[in-house]
This record gives C-alpha cells, sequence and structure tokens, in this order.
C-alpha cells in the first residue's frame, strides 16, 4: 500500500471514530442517560408509556412466585416507596434474589402489570467474605428487632 | 525539524526536558519500573487469589477485580496525563510533552479495552448481561474511541508539529470524558454499582481484598510508566534524527541492533 | 490458603471461563505490548541506521532517503 493511501486511511478511520464516538453520546445518551426509572418515577407517571422502558429496584422480600410451567415468575420491584409487580417469563440471573437490587426491562400493561422481556442483577460495591456477610446480616436483624 | 537545539547545561530538573537529556534518563530508569512491576503483581495476584477471601454473594467471579479496577482506574488515569501533557505542550510549545501523549496513548488504549473485556465477562455472571448501554459502560466506550482516534490521528498527519497539535486537542476535549466516567454512577441511574473505594468514604471492601486491588493498581501504574519510557525513546529518536547526539547514539548502536 | 485443592483452584468456583477469560486475555495484551514496544525499538534503529547510510551515500542515496523517511 502507498504510503499516501495508508495515510488516508488512517485519517479517515481517525474521522469515523470520532463521527462513531460522537453518534454515540448523542444516541445512547441522550436516551439511556437514565438506565432505568424508579418506581416512584414510574407512579407518577414520569416514565415513558407505551414503549419499551426499565425499572430499576428491589426484589420485594416474599414476593417472587414461580408459575407452574416453571418459567414464568412473578415479583414486585420496589424502592421502598412505591412497589410495581412485574411478569417474566425466562431465565433469572444467579444474583437475582429477594431484598437485591434488580432493573427490568419491558412494557407497562393498562392494569399497572409490567411485563418484563429481561431482567438484570443489580449489585451493589460492598465485597465481604461470607462470615462478614452473615455477621451484617444478624446485626441488621438484630437492631430490626429491637426497633419494634 | 532541521533546528539543531543546542544542549542546555542547566542544572535544575528542567534540563530533562531536553529531549537529549531525557533519552538516556529514560532508558535507565524504565527497567526498575518494569521490576516493581513485576514484583508487584505477583503479590497482588497472590493477595488476590490466595489470601482474600470468596466473596459472600458473587462468589469466586469477583476476583476479576484485581484487573479489572486497576485497567478503569488506569485507562481515566493515562487520559488525563496525556491531557495534562498536551496542555503543556501547547502552552510551553516544548516537543518532548507532546511525545510524552503520544507514548502514553497505547498504553491507555490497552488498559481501557482491558476494562471493557474484563467487564463483560464479569457482567454476564452477576448482572446476566455481557453489555448494556448505561451511562458507565458507554462513556468507558467512548473513552475507547477517544484513544484509538487520537493515536490515528497523530500517526496520520505526517508533519510531527501539525500531529502534535491535533492530538493534544483531541487530549484535551476528550479529558471531559473522564469526570463523566467517573462520575456517571452518582450523578445518573446505572447498572454499574457504585465505586467501593473513594475520598468521601471509607472503602466497602474487606481489607485483604482491598490491599490486593491496590497492589495491583500500583503494579498498573509502574507498568504503564515502564513502557511509556521505553517507547518515548523511540520516537525520541525519530524525532531528533537530524541532532548530533541521535547520529553519536546510532555510532553505538551499529551492528548491536 | 482459599483453595481445598488446586482443582478447586483452577475451577473458580464454577466461573473458570469468566475469571481466566479476563486474566488469559489481560495477560496476552500485556506481553502483546512489550513485545511491540521493543520490535519498535529495533525498527526504529535500524531505519535510522539506513536511512544514514543511504543519505551517505550523496546524490545516489537522495531517492532512497525520501523512500525511508515516508
Amino acid at each position: 500500500m502507498k504510503p499516501r493511501s495508508k495515510r488516508l486511511m488512517l485519517l479517515g478511520g481517525a474521522v469515523a471514530l470520532l463521527i462513531g464516538a460522537v453518534a454515540l453520546v448523542l444516541t445512547a445518551f441522550q436516551e439511556n442517560l437514565v438506565f432505568f426509572h424508579t418506581p416512584t418515577e414510574v407512579a407518577e407517571g414520569k416514565a415513558p408509556s407505551g414503549r419499551t422502558f426499565r425499572i430499576g429496584g428491589l426484589v420485594e422480600p416474599g414476593s417472587i412466585k414461580r408459575a407452574a410451567d416453571g418459567l414464568t415468575v412473578q415479583f414486585a420491584i420496589t424502592d421502598t416507596a412505591k412497589v410495581i409487580p412485574v411478569t417474566y417469563k425466562g431465565s433469572l440471573p444467579d444474583l437475582f434474589s429477594e431484598g437485591k437490587g434488580a432493573v427490568v426491562q419491558g412494557k407497562m400493561g393498562p392494569d399497572g402489570q409490567f411485563t418484563a422481556s429481561e431482567v438484570l442483577a443489580k449489585h451493589d460495591e460492598n465485597y465481604m467474605p461470607p462470615e462478614a456477610q452473615h455477621a451484617v446480616d444478624q446485626a441488621q436483624k438484630t437492631a430490626k428487632t429491637v426497633k419494634q | 525539524m532541521k533546528d539543531m537545539q543546542k544542549p542546555e547545561r542547566s542544572k535544575s530538573l528542567f534540563r530533562f526536558a531536553a529531549p537529549q537529556m531525557f533519552y538516556p534518563l529514560a532508558g535507565r530508569i524504565a527497567p526498575w519500573f518494569a521490576g516493581i512491576a513485576a514484583i508487584l503483581a505477583a503479590v497482588g495476584l497472590w493477595l488476590g487469589f490466595f489470601v482474600a477471601p470468596t466473596d459472600a454473594i458473587q462468589g469466586d467471579v469477583y476476583r476479576v477485580i484485581y484487573i479489572h479496577v486497576a485497567a478503569a482506574w488506569m485507562s481515566m488515569f493515562v487520559y488525563m496525563i496525556m491531557a495534562f501533557w498536551s496542555f503543556v505542550g501547547l502552552v510551553m510549545n516544548t516537543r518532548l510533552s507532546f511525545i510524552m501523549s503520544q507514548a502514553l496513548a497505547p498504553t491507555g488504549a490497552m488498559f481501557c479495552f482491558v476494562a471493557l473485556w474484563t467487564g463483560a465477562l464479569w457482567g454476564k455472571p452477576t448482572w446476566g448481561a455481557y453489555w448494556v448501554w448505561d451511562a458507565r459502560l458507554t462513556s468507558q466506550l467512548l473513552l475507547l474511541f477517544l484513544y484509538l482516534g487520537f493515536m490515528a490521528l497523530t500517526r496520520a498527519i505526517e508533519d510531527p508539529r501539525r500531529a502534535d497539535k491535533a492530538g493534544a486537542i483531541i487530549a484535551l476535549v476528550g479529558a471531559v470524558n473522564v469526570p463523566i466516567i467517573y462520575f456517571s454512577v452518582k450523578w445518573w441511574n446505572t447498572l454499574h454499582q457504585g465505586a467501593s473505594v473513594s475520598l468521601d468514604k471509607a472503602p466497602s471492601m474487606a481489607t485483604t481484598m482491598l490491599t490486593g486491588m491496590l497492589v495491583m493498581a500500583l503494579a498498573a501504574w509502574a507498568y504503564t510508566i515502564a513502557v511509556a519510557l521505553w517507547r518515548v525513546r523511540s520516537l525520541i529518536l525519530e524525532r531528533e534524527r537530524h541532532t548530533e547526539w541521535v547520529a553519536a547514539e546510532l555510532n553505538a548502536l551499529e551492528g548491536k541492533i | 490458603m482459599q483453595w481445598e485443592s488446586w482443582s478447586a483452584f483452577w475451577d473458580m468456583g464454577g466461573f473458570a471461563a469468566f475469571v481466566w477469560g479476563s486474566y488469559g486475555v489481560t495477560l496476552l495484551l500485556v506481553v502483546g505490548e512489550l513485545i511491540l514496544v521493543v520490535r519498535r525499538r529495533r525498527d526504529t534503529v535500524r531505519r535510522l541506521l539506513r536511512l544514514r547510510r543511504a543519505n551517505a551515500a550523496g546524490a545516489g542515496g537522495r531517492r532512497a532517503f525520501e523512500e525511508i523517511v515516508e
């Protein structure tokens, strides 16, 4: 390849990459700066209606119910203020569990039931060995009992 | 580049801003940083794999953290250093500054890719997806494009002075993205979790895990310094090829390389 | 020591593909970068030596010089 055409290709590559970068910022960021909405925002009608969007929050403890077909799951997602019921058919990530973070993508039905097409687990920034986790859980339980 | 610069015999540290002085210095100290990097990486991996416990929630897959975080920090930090040198170069018109930022770019790009790659492999078993378009991941991908754009542009422009300026402008403009990456998890709802280590709170990690992670981050620093210094030497030789000192250096290298 | 055996270590609690896939690719990239840096040094010095020989050859070497500079 001639040096000039090599330079041209590199320059073209640079321009294409920069255009790609700007395009990414404009499209992805505009749509997804907010990756998910909270249940409170959904309840206030701030979430987009009529198209797919995401809701993020905690899986309400005790809300997970599996249907007889073994695939369909019902649970509720909450930010402790509002609760949104969710139905989902498919496999769940390993870290999906009650009381833990999750982000569900799907559509809101007219009955207020959210039908998810994708469920992601959202974990927090805490890393600790199992024994420490156990101790934390115990402490929280105790704190709750004391409060009650 | 026909103008030959007389070496300045200043006693201050600034004398190393002259490529002729910096070239031998870089050659002397680079192996030390490479050695330090190797030792730190060995210690960090030993801590991460054999001393640090498994994570209560994620299990052993969390051990990706020891390279993921080091690489992600480094990719952001290297870009800031590039922007700094670019700024210095534009203001002071020192050629060595531009050369420094160009020597750093490939390593920054490498770490940026590593952060994305390890993040994908970590995301699948934990989140349930290799990739999502949340603000953290998207801005980190943008950083990779900025690195590649910088490298392509500085190589594409023939005139080194113009290449330096064009690269410096990308480095400076793109630097806006770095705080966006860093604070994205605070500013917006993202799938990516918040920072485990930050200035305004105690680290939310077990001590051995944290130590391993920090040692790996230091290893990445030392590695970057070593590789960038080695790369700087080649760049300096190319840029200064019309000078007498490069001629002398080439005499010494003739038949040896 | 965190592991019962070496096989447990390599298995990484069932996450072997994800953990070793991360570390493997990183190692490859680091080694690759080191090779590239060493090779760049060698190529630069060789190219400059060639360039100088061509230059020393005088007017006849002029064209060769331009080629190398490109």
